[in-house]
């Protein structure tokens, strides 16, 4: 046995979970890790490839099939190519070494003799009649993966390594049936759901006879307890009765939410649980203390799609079709809230728009298994509207972060406290939280215990709270607020965006206090030299050298983190020009991510990950009002547009004598502190809350 | 009510009630489910069609106002199963994360180098403006519409 082998193959250890031979000569990979957008299918695909010696047209990839692929939990954290795809990898190089094995037996020869070319087999370079599908019938792949096959090194790759396009894309610029909210078969009956406005509301009174009259068609209502339906063969006419509905429900006992909620603010004086880490409480009384205060406010994944699901319950078996991050959990989860056992259910995985984390997905599929559970045999399609996924998908938490930081005598942080006020940052069902629709059944969950992911495991609010730089003593102390007022879940990187963005401003303005520059700041407490690597190059790039005085109104700013402090590194330098609002003219990033599979598609993920950080700190808030979540439309919930996104020039140092990395989150908190620190720079004065308003602006000027 | 009006080059008629949006006809009735449901209030663009030339909304334009009129939704794009040079360009670009903005963004572009072979950067920016991309994948597509243009116009893309 060599070393300890990724997570997914001690859960998934038969090789039949992974790789099948077809009988159209190509090779079918299966993993649990789903296709959000980033492009993970293609580079799986490009990694059993790769190591399997096969034109990458002649691997299929399986995606999040609870029937016949792995259980990889959930495609989250940048973990889809360090153990998604290290799994694959190792499970290619066994079954490849098997092959080979087997090959050598019927030519009389020795493995070694033979050589794999486009799947064929050859010894001495001649063609030998055998492939990996003469001898797949003798390959038993019933068994457990033994992993001590050694995958190829990094400089025999051929595919990874190389901008092979997206696989999905042709079809999503031609107008395919791509998504899940286009599989429209007839007979197919479309639902809607009437919201609990809040967990514990009760529904009172429900005009149905309005609501009916309103649809304008043939509609079912189902209602059980809290939770209502409503059902026809047209989608049109189930989306009239739920507009209608809103107006004809009575609710009682409904949670009400106020403007001073929505604010990071709010949280420091709420009931927390202390989550002490780190060093030991710092010497008191404190020398040469320097403390500030950052802030991010709740903000949306605001897919671009509302969430949808597909269900079917026919002769004692579910089978759902979800565009959630995890089928195998999605299956575990509709298993506990329907009272069904695991076996009565499949969950296949098909394309939404782009999640960002935990959005209403889940959520959908639970509207539509409750649904199909009551009318079986038929196909029932749930779509959430835009309204709803605005007002009811679970938000990336608000963070309230101080920090402390105890200088020495050269001005340098010499102990260092970040200290954070958060909600949870994930509240998936099953795990700190439930399906939707559970809350307004007649026996709702009990209230979970909110918990957070712990810093070893990447953290939640914690996520990124220690400095990369070195620093002689730090600290976490998490308050984690137990009853925030809406349901708050994963959002790409969880609590690395503000913390990063609070980190890399103080250092900022450490550097100011000694009239340092603040990137010779950095480099001297910063002893990583990928890190030093990376904020030199990106230095070069923005011409930092040139950076002119601060206060002019045009700033240049840095940012730089780790994600994780263990997945991929990256550096950026933004240039901003302030009057009223903040305009983010250009963007350079320079990441190291190690082993890079598809080096266009990492950086399509780089340079996605920046405009939405720049979104998130420039625009977004998600805000209260008496019934709860009030921006419910792209109007009241505005994010980047085509006339703001600044040019980006992204790029990937060659990193392939370090393993992979996972880098689909790392640009985003390094992003944030880049705008921060340029607009503090063209501006002569910090703005420590996101987003940045015109009020915050003239703030921070006065 | 029935009414008919010519989609990606066929006249269809359809049966719908007084109210229904073009949206719901076109996928729910037509199975053109290329042209996708974002908002239904004008806000996103992932909906847009053409109708006579122009880029229209479909989420929220009632169908009955199509009588006699000229509809391109994104199917409409590729002649005979072929990609235009628009969608190549989109794929050499790798223009999109999940795509699902992209059917509308497509029309929008369509429209535009149809009355502008030659567009400014800043033209395709006025011309994309209305739509929304959640996936920040904006500088690809912004490229993408200048290479078809350069590839339309018989220049190397």
């Amino acid at each position: 046995m060599t070393a300890a082998l990724p997570t997914s193959l001690i859960e998934n250890p038969r090789l039949d979970r992974w790789i099948r031979f077809l009988p159209d000569r190509t090779v079918r990979i299966a993993s649990g890790k789903v296709e959000i957008g980033q492009g993970i299918v293609t580079a799986l695909g490009q990694i059993a490839a790769d190591e399997l010696d096969l034109p990458y047209g002649r691997v299929v990839v399986l995606s999040g099939d609870t029937a016949e692929g792995p259980d990889e939990l959930y495609t989250s954290s940048s973990h889809s190519i360090e153990i998604g795809g290290s799994s694959i990898r190792l499970i290619c190089a066994e079954v490849r070494a098997n092959a080979l094995e087997r090959a050598a037996l019927r030519l009389n020869c020795s493995p070694t003799d033979l050589a794999v070319v486009e799947g064929r087999f050859l010894q001495c370079g001649a063609e030998t009649g055998q492939d990996y599908w003469t001898v797949a019938g003798e390959i038993d792949l019933t068994q457990n993966v033994k992993g001590t096959a050694t995958p190829k090194a990094a400089s025999a790759h051929s595919i990874v390594g190389q901008d092979v396009p997206r696989r999905d894309l042709p079809a999503k610029v031609s107008g395919g049936a791509a998504f899940i909210h286009d599989v429209l078969t007839h007979g197919i009956l479309h639902a809607r759901v009437l919201r609990q406005p809040s967990p514990g509301a009760q529904l009172v009174s429900l005009g149905e006879a309005a609501i009916r009259r309103a649809a304008k068609g043939e509609i079912q209502i189902l209602r059980e307890a809290n939770f209502v339906a409503f059902v026809s063969e047209a989608e049109s006419v189930a989306d009239a009765a739920a507009v209608a509905a809103e107006r004809q429900a009575r609710w009682d006992r409904v949670r009400k939410l106020t403007p001073e909620q929505q604010e990071a603010a709010w949280l420091r004086d709420q009931p927390s649980e202390e989550r002490p880490h780190g060093a030991a409480a710092a010497a008191s009384p404190p020398r040469n203390l320097v403390r500030a205060t950052y802030s991010r406010p709740y903000v949306a994944h605001a897919s671009l799609a509302p969430s949808c699901a597909l269900a079917e319950y026919r002769d004692g078996h579910l089978t759902v079709h979800s565009h959630g991050q995890g089928m195998h959990p999605l299956r575990r989860n509709l298993a506990a809230a329907l009272g069904l056992p695991i076996e009565a259910i499949t969950a296949r995985h098909l394309h939404g728009a782009g999640c960002y984390g935990h959005n209403g997905a889940d959520d959908a599929a639970m509207d539509a298994a409750l649904i199909a559970m009551r009318l079986p045999g038929r196909q029932i399609r749930v779509r959430w509207r835009r309204e709803e996924e605005f007002g009811f998908e679970p938000v990336g938490p608000a963070m309230l972060i101080t920090l402390h930081v105890q200088l020495d005598d050269r001005g340098y942080p010499a102990d260092w406290t970040t200290e954070i006020w958060s909600p949870t940052h994930v509240q998936r069902p099953g795990s700190g939280g439930a399906l939707l629709a559970s809350e307004a059944l007649a026996n709702p969950p009990p209230p979970a215990k909110p918990t957070d992911p712990p810093v070893e495991r990447g953290g939640g609010a914690t996520r990124n709270a220690i400095p990369l730089y070195d620093i002689p003593a730090h600290r976490i102390l998490h308050h984690l607020v137990l009853n925030p007022p809406v349901r708050t879940s994963a959002l790409r990187g969880l609590g690395a965006l503000p913390n990063v963005f609070a980190i890399e401003s103080m250092l900022d303005d450490l550097a100011a206090r000694i009239g340092q520059d603040p990137l010779a700041y950095r480099l001297a407490i910063l002893f990583d030299p990928r890190a030093r690597r990376l904020l030199e190059q990106a230095a070069l790039r923005c011409g930092w050298a040139s950076r002119g005085p601060a206060g002019t109104g045009k700033g240049l700013g840095l940012g730089f983190a780790r994600y994780k402090n263990r997945s991929a590194y990256a550096a950026v330098a933004a240039a901003v020009a302030v009057d009223e609002e903040v305009r983010v003219e250009r963007i350079w990033c320079v990441a190291d991510a190690g082993l890079v599979v598809n080096p266009d598609g990492a950086r399509n993920q780089l340079e996605g990950g920046i405009v939405q950080a720049i979104s998130w700190t420039l625009k977004e808030q998600v805000r209260f009002d008496e019934r709860g979540i009030a921006s419910r439309d792209w109007g009241s919930y505005p994010i980047l547009s085509f006339s703001e996104v600044p040019e980006m020039q992204v790029e990937l140092v060659d990193g392939a004598g370090n393993p992979a990395l996972g880098l689909g989150e790392c640009s985003c908190g390094p992003a944030a502190a880049a705008v921060g620190n340029a607009v503090a720079h063209a501006l002569g004065a910090r703005i420590h809350d996101m987003p940045f308003t015109r009020e915050r602006i003239v703030k921070a000027l006065l | 009510m029935s009414l008919s009006f010519t989609v990606n080059g066929e006249t269809r008629t359809v049966e719908a009630a007084a109210g229904t949006s073009l949206l719901d006809v076109l996928r729910n009735h037509l199975g053109l489910v290329g042209t996708r449901f974002g908002c239904g209030l004008e806000q996103c663009g992932s909906c847009m069609v053409l109708v006579d030339g122009e880029p229209v909304h479909a989420c929220s334009r009632d169908v009955s106002t199509l009588a006699g009129r000229t509809v391109t939704t994104i199917e409409g794009l590729s002649s005979d199963g072929k990609r235009q040079p628009l969608q190549q360009a989109f794929l050499d670009e790798q223009a999109g994360q999940c795509g699902y903005c992209l059917s509308g963004i497509l029309i929008s572009a369509k429209a535009l180098l149809d009355r502008n072979p030659r567009p400014s950067r800043a033209d395709i920016v006025a011309a994309l403006d209305r739509h929304l991309c959640r996936c920040g994948a904006h500088q690809r597509i912004l490229r993408a519409v200048e290479r078809a243009a350069a590839v339309m116009r018989g220049e190397a893309g």
